[in-house]
């Protein structure tokens, strides 16, 4: 599992919100498009692409897209 | 004491009765003068919801109805019967895109086939009493709105909701009466598996005109209803049961 890969991934589960706005240090529920909706496709894609179930507290806990992918990480 | 509602002298059997709305239902049917059957997965948590029931208590019966061989001992071991709630259910929260067969067809399993084939076959092998009342917990969802990521759940409630009314006119000639309660949010352990926040879960309640989710015994008060004498007109119908929630 790879950070860039992940961020893609991350990106890829939004439509409006520009793919080049995503990076490691994105505070992604400050984004606008953000919703209970893509929180649950994040866990979602995280479960297909990496096999790991987060919970909704997870995603809770993480500020930047990086908090979210050590927290894959270290559940994996 | 004048009662239309009482279940006294009625043999109900309540799937799904070790936990949620299942076990308020068995709890509370049996505190209404039933004699409750119950079954359900887990044992241990049966037993607890066994203890907790009053009146005359015949044994529990542990049985996974998503094995076809349990339904089909179910039904056979069963003498008679004048109600059967369908209460076994669970939920996967998935947006669709996620939501694969494999997905639907773990809750379809639990959720339509498992009670569909309970009810065939106690129909079948007669265990319905005539005057009986079939019960089956649709919702909210699937029925009358739906929920983000609930395209799962929905189809399977919805699908319920089909079933219930074709069944209803199907057994009418047997006097065997069918019918639904639809409940918005229970307060039940039906998201523990944390994909929904607390946090998001008091948020949703702010939705409700009457401000909080239901209890589990609210949706046992609409059951009881449907398994008395005082509903011996109403078949095929939908029993709401939202705290308001379809209203907006």
């Amino acid at each position: 599992m790879e950070l860039q890969e992940f961020i893609k991934n991350f990106a890829n589960q939004f439509e409006e919100t520009d793919s080049s706005v995503f990076t490691k240090d994105t505070v992604f529920k400050n984004l606008d498009e953000w919703s209970s909706l893509l929180a649950l496709s994040i866990i979602a894609m995280v479960d297909e692409q990496y096999g790991v179930a987060l919970k909704g507290d997870d995603i809770r806990s993480a500020n930047t897209i990086e908090d979210l992918y050590n927290i894959i990480k270290s559940k994996k | 004491m004048y009662n239309p509602f009482s279940l006294e002298n009625k043999t109900i059997l309540v799937t799904g009765a070790s936990s949620g709305i299942g076990r308020a239902i068995a709890i509370e049917c049996s505190k209404m003068g039933a004699s409750i059957i119950i079954t359900g997965r887990n044992e241990e948590r049966l037993k607890e919801t066994h203890t907790q029931m009053e009146g005359n208590k015949p044994d529990y019966i542990v049985a996974d109805l998503s094995n076809s061989d349990d339904v089909q001992n179910l039904s056979e071991n069963i003498t008679s019967l004048n109600g059967l709630v369908n209460c076994a259910g669970l939920t996967k929260v998935l947006p669709f895109p996620f939501a694969e067969r494999k997905d639907f067809e773990e809750v379809m399993e639990v959720n339509f086939f498992a009670p569909t084939e309970l009810s065939r076959l106690l129909v079948k092998l007669k265990k319905m009493q005539k005057g009986a009342s079939i019960v089956f917990i649709s919702s909210v969802s699937g029925v009358y709105c739906s929920a983000a990521a609930g395209s799962i759940y929905s189809s399977s409630k919805g699908a319920i909701h089909g079933l219930a009314k074709a069944m209803a006119l199907d057994l009418a000639p047997k006097g065997i009466r069918v019918n639904c309660v639809n409940p918005g949010m229970i307060d039940t352990n039906i998201f523990s598996e944390g994909k929904i926040t607390q946090e998001q879960l008091n948020e949703d309640m702010k939705r409700y005109p009457l401000k909080r989710y239901g209890k589990p015994e609210e949706v046992a008060y609409a059951v009881i209803y449907l398994l008395s004498d005082a509903a011996e007109w109403i078949t095929g119908s939908n029993l709401l049961i939202d705290g308001g929630y379809t209203l907006l």
